[in-house]
């Protein structure tokens, strides 16, 4: 029975898999179909003459170039024989090179044997047939023996006749001088420095807005994060007034700077000025010890303080370096990429100051407000809380969705601020009513798992976009150029990078960090002295290895016009300039290569 | 100086692990918790500075509720209750100072974390404290350089930093071997002893809460079965906390 019972068993097994077999079978035989399997043109002779000729342009990439002289050994000819007597070949007793040949004339279709001697060794070079009006007409590619000599048959080629010697003649070229790099050579070399440093630019961006990221994009660092519904649509209350509120002070400050901004030396002495003030006040504020909570009032000047004085630094400073870079580029001349340096990044500060500042008293009135929010969750009775929830969740369900309305509209035009705001807002204030009722007046909401949850989204979204994609965007964005290509895979780096480290957060040792949690240390203490020591070796590791991506991608980057040295390689293979190509080819495995190597160095020293 | 008061802790989808458990710790007491693996000794310890959020009862420390307490008042909780750790959690990449260091975060401004820096007086302390647990020449190498008994003192070291009231010790031996383990109880010992710190230890071996604890209080499946002075566990006793089968060793 048992027996019986174990045959049955083997039986169907094999059986399964049989169908298994039969299965995958079917499976390859489709994707044969399916991507147009045809191993007989691979030995197709025409296809092959190219692929050899393609090769072989490839195996001689063109980075040397010499100057070169002409040789030219004619004999005349004569087509057709001129009557009477038959021309005798010139004298050929000389060491120089020559050519012989078993007629001096003859009708178009026959057959002359040309002979050559005292060629250089090996030499190749065209064998023409030269008309009387000039005109060339190959006959042969000769090749030279070891002893400079050679012999072919040709075929007198169908020429006008005429009267006078036309002439058979071998042209051999010879290299004099030292080599010299080819035009090719320079600008494949202009372009793989220029592709370094678009991976060198990208690698750093990304990486620097990728580790803060990640922090946030670490489920074990953000679980624990959980805070009463109050105080979550308070918070987000918060945001929204304040980031309106700091859009509101930049546009009067910018009004008060204006005329700061004509004068170099007033935002130099405003930037100083400003940054002494804000050391001052952080000096003032910030104590190393922080065993007594400070004040009331003194926590309010000094936030005050470092706002006020912080602003006007960021702005001055960002106006008087933007100043000093433009006026300094033209006086410096070879070294003006260095003011061009300062000029950006006043410029960049210039251009993000806005944006911080909203950002600023979005997150202070925010935290002000979460923190009133989770005063009246702890302390009023739960009827009243939910009262208070009821109120503050429809009015930040609302917001939240007015916004993505405002959103929709940019996108899709409709126009119509029924469906783009008021049904929007309706609707999310509904949810909002809905959320504040169902859920239970002072339970903590997983706000860190919801920003974490958002976070990874936005990441993977990004993620799955192609650099190349994004290449094409930044093109149209800021115009064909390596700008366009750093932009490009300093965003796809930022999506990769931020996954890759928010997975090694979460699979450091939980120890540590509860340590440190237990001997009173807040969030930020303890990333800094329990997370970040754990995670710096998986860090510099996955920054090596993306700066290694990060090149290769920037030499492909080129091809949908990101700089770089694709820009190069794509404009070569559509000339179909093989040589020239594969010169590039050379550029970039070399460079592949010894990224490989630096950062396999690199990463061994530090982790 | 610390009360529990009918603390519970049910985990999401687990049996209650702590329940119902209520208990006074005195001034300078050194006070064992005993009882099998998943009693729930770890969790009543981390319920205590809410490493772990108890799901019922109180925790008043010093006349004040540690379970309603915001994230600021926690931070002054916190850092006058110092802990040790079974497998003692030491960051290893960090140099032992920075590890002992860290003991002082409650105390430093959080903006002081960016620039790594800690007062001269909080590097003293530090320096001394590892002297006075006796590994003052390893300061600046690697804590996962250093052997286990080291790295607890380290540890020991760590939560002096934070001029504690009291000491939560969670399991501080049960990876180290016997000889380690008395060296390490008796640097708790001196700390209870010269310093007035009040010690709550769990522990496993019963020899150890006899020769250190001056009480004792027992968990069987998160119920508290025993209160009192290490000497009042008789075999009786033993079988009610440990179950029937159980037999005595060391």
């Amino acid at each position: 029975m048992e027996n019986n019972n174990n045959n049955n068993k083997s039986l169907k097994k094999s059986i399964s898999k049989g169908i298994l077999v039969v299965l995958g079978l079917i499976i390859f035989a489709y994707a044969f179909q399916v991507t147009a399997v045809d191993f007989g043109t691979t030995r197709d002779e025409v296809r092959m003459t190219s692929l050899t000729r393609v090769l072989r342009a490839l195996a001689h990439p063109d980075l040397v170039e010499y100057e070169t002289a002409e040789l030219d050994v004619d004999i005349p000819f004569y087509l057709p024989c001129p009557d009477g007597e038959t021309p005798s070949l010139p004298d050929n007793a000389s060491s120089e090179p020559y050519i012989t040949a078993s007629a001096i004339c003859g009708a178009a279709g026959e057959t002359v044997t040309v002979e050559g001697y005292n060629f250089p060794a090996y030499v190749q070079g065209p064998l023409n047939f030269i008309t009387a009006s000039g005109v060339k007409k190959q006959l042969e590619k000769f090749q030279a023996d070891e002893n400079g000599y050679f012999i072919y048959e040709v075929e007198v080629p169908n020429r006008q006749p005429v009267a006078e010697a036309q002439a058979i003649r071998a042209t051999v070229r010879t290299n004099i001088g030292a080599p010299m790099w080819s035009d090719n050579a320079i600008a494949t070399w202009d372009k793989i420095i220029e592709t370094i440093f678009i991976a060198l630019l990208a690698t750093t961006i990304g990486t620097l807005i990728a580790i803060p990221t990640s922090f946030i994009a670490a489920r074990n660092l953000m679980v624990e994060n959980t805070s009463p519904l109050t105080s979550v649509a308070f918070s987000i209350i918060g945001w929204l007034i304040g980031m309106w509120i700091g859009s509101q002070i930049t546009k009067w400050l910018l009004v008060l700077f204006t005329p700061i901004n004509e004068s170099l030396l007033f935002s130099l002495v405003g930037a100083i000025l400003s940054f002494g003030l804000l050391y001052a006040v952080l000096r003032w504020s910030i104590t190393a010890d922080d065993s007594e909570a400070p004040s009331l009032g003194k926590r309010i000047a000094s936030i005050t303080g470092t706002a006020l004085s912080g602003i006007a630094f960021l702005i001055l400073f960002g106006i008087s370096f933007r100043a000093i870079g433009a006026a300094l580029i033209e006086p410096l001349g070879a070294l003006g990429f260095l003011p061009n340096f300062m000029f950006q990044v006043g410029e960049i500060i210039v251009m993000l100051t806005p944006g911080i500042i909203a950002i600023f008293f979005g997150a202070f009135v925010g935290s002000m407000l979460s923190k009133i929010g989770q005063r009246i969750s702890d302390n009023m009775p739960a009827a009243q809380v939910k009262l208070v929830n009821i109120v503050a969740a429809s009015l930040a369900g609302a917001a939240i969705f007015a916004i993505f309305g405002a959103g929709v509209e940019w996108f899709y035009q409709i126009g119509n601020p029924v469906k783009t705001f008021y049904i929007p807002g309706a609707v999310g204030g509904s949810l909002g009513l809905l959320l504040a009722l169902t859920t239970t007046a002072k339970k903590a909401m997983p706000t860190g798992l919801i920003i974490y949850t958002i976070t990874r989204t936005i990441l993977n979204g990004t993620r799955s976009v192609e650099p190349l994609v994004m290449a094409i965007i930044a093109v149209i964005w800021v115009g064909i150029g390596p700008f366009a290509g750093s932009l490009a895979l300093a965003l796809h780096t930022v999506a990769a990078l931020a996954k890759l480290y928010s997975e090694q957060v979460e699979s450091i040792s939980a120890g540590p960090i509860e340590a440190v949690q237990a001997t009173g240390a807040n969030q930020i203490q303890t990333i800094i002295y329990a997370v970040v020591p754990q995670i710096i070796p998986p860090y510099i590791s996955f920054t090596m290895y993306r700066w290694d991506i990060n090149v290769r991608m920037s030499t492909i980057i080129g091809f949908v016009g990101g700089g770089g040295i694709g820009f190069l390689l794509s404009q070569n293979i559509n000339l179909l300039d093989y040589r020239a190509a594969s010169a590039q080819m050379l550029a970039i495995a070399v460079v592949v290569a010894s990224m490989d190597y630096i950062s396999s160095v690199i990463r061994e020293k530090f982790v | 100086m610390l009360e529990i008061k009918n603390l519970s802790k049910k985990y999401e989808g687990g049996p209650l692990a702590l329940d119902d458990v209520s208990f006074e710790v005195k001034q300078g007491e050194f006070l064992a918790v005993i009882g099998l693996s998943g009693s729930g000794k770890s969790t009543l310890l981390r319920c205590i500075n809410r490493l772990i959020e108890p799901t019922g009862g109180d925790i008043i420390w010093n006349g004040m509720n540690v379970t309603n307490a915001s994230d600021d008042e926690l931070r002054t909780v916190r850092r006058k209750i110092g802990m040790v750790f079974q497998h003692f959690n030491l960051v290893s990449r960090s140099s032992v100072l920075t590890n002992v260091l860290s003991g002082r975060l409650g105390y430093t401004n959080p903006a002081m974390a960016f620039f790594n820096k800690f007062s001269k007086s909080d590097i003293d302390n530090a320096h001394k404290e590892l002297e006075r647990v006796g590994i003052a020449e390893k300061a600046h190498q690697r804590a996962d350089e250093l052997s286990g008994g080291q790295q607890q003192r380290v540890g020991i070291a760590r939560a002096m930093m934070q001029n504690p009231a009291i000491i939560l010790a969670d399991e501080p031996v049960a990876s180290l071997d016997p000889v380690l383990a008395h060296s390490i109880m008796q640097h708790l010992e001196k700390i209870n002893k010269e310093q007035g710190v009040t010690i709550l230890c769990s522990l496993h071996f019963l020899d150890l809460v006899h020769k250190y604890a001056d009480r004792a209080i027992a968990l069987n499946d998160g119920k508290m079965m025993f209160d009192g002075s290490p000497a009042e566990i008789d075999d009786a006793k033993f079988r009610e906390i440990y179950g029937k089968d159980a037999e005595r060793v060391g």
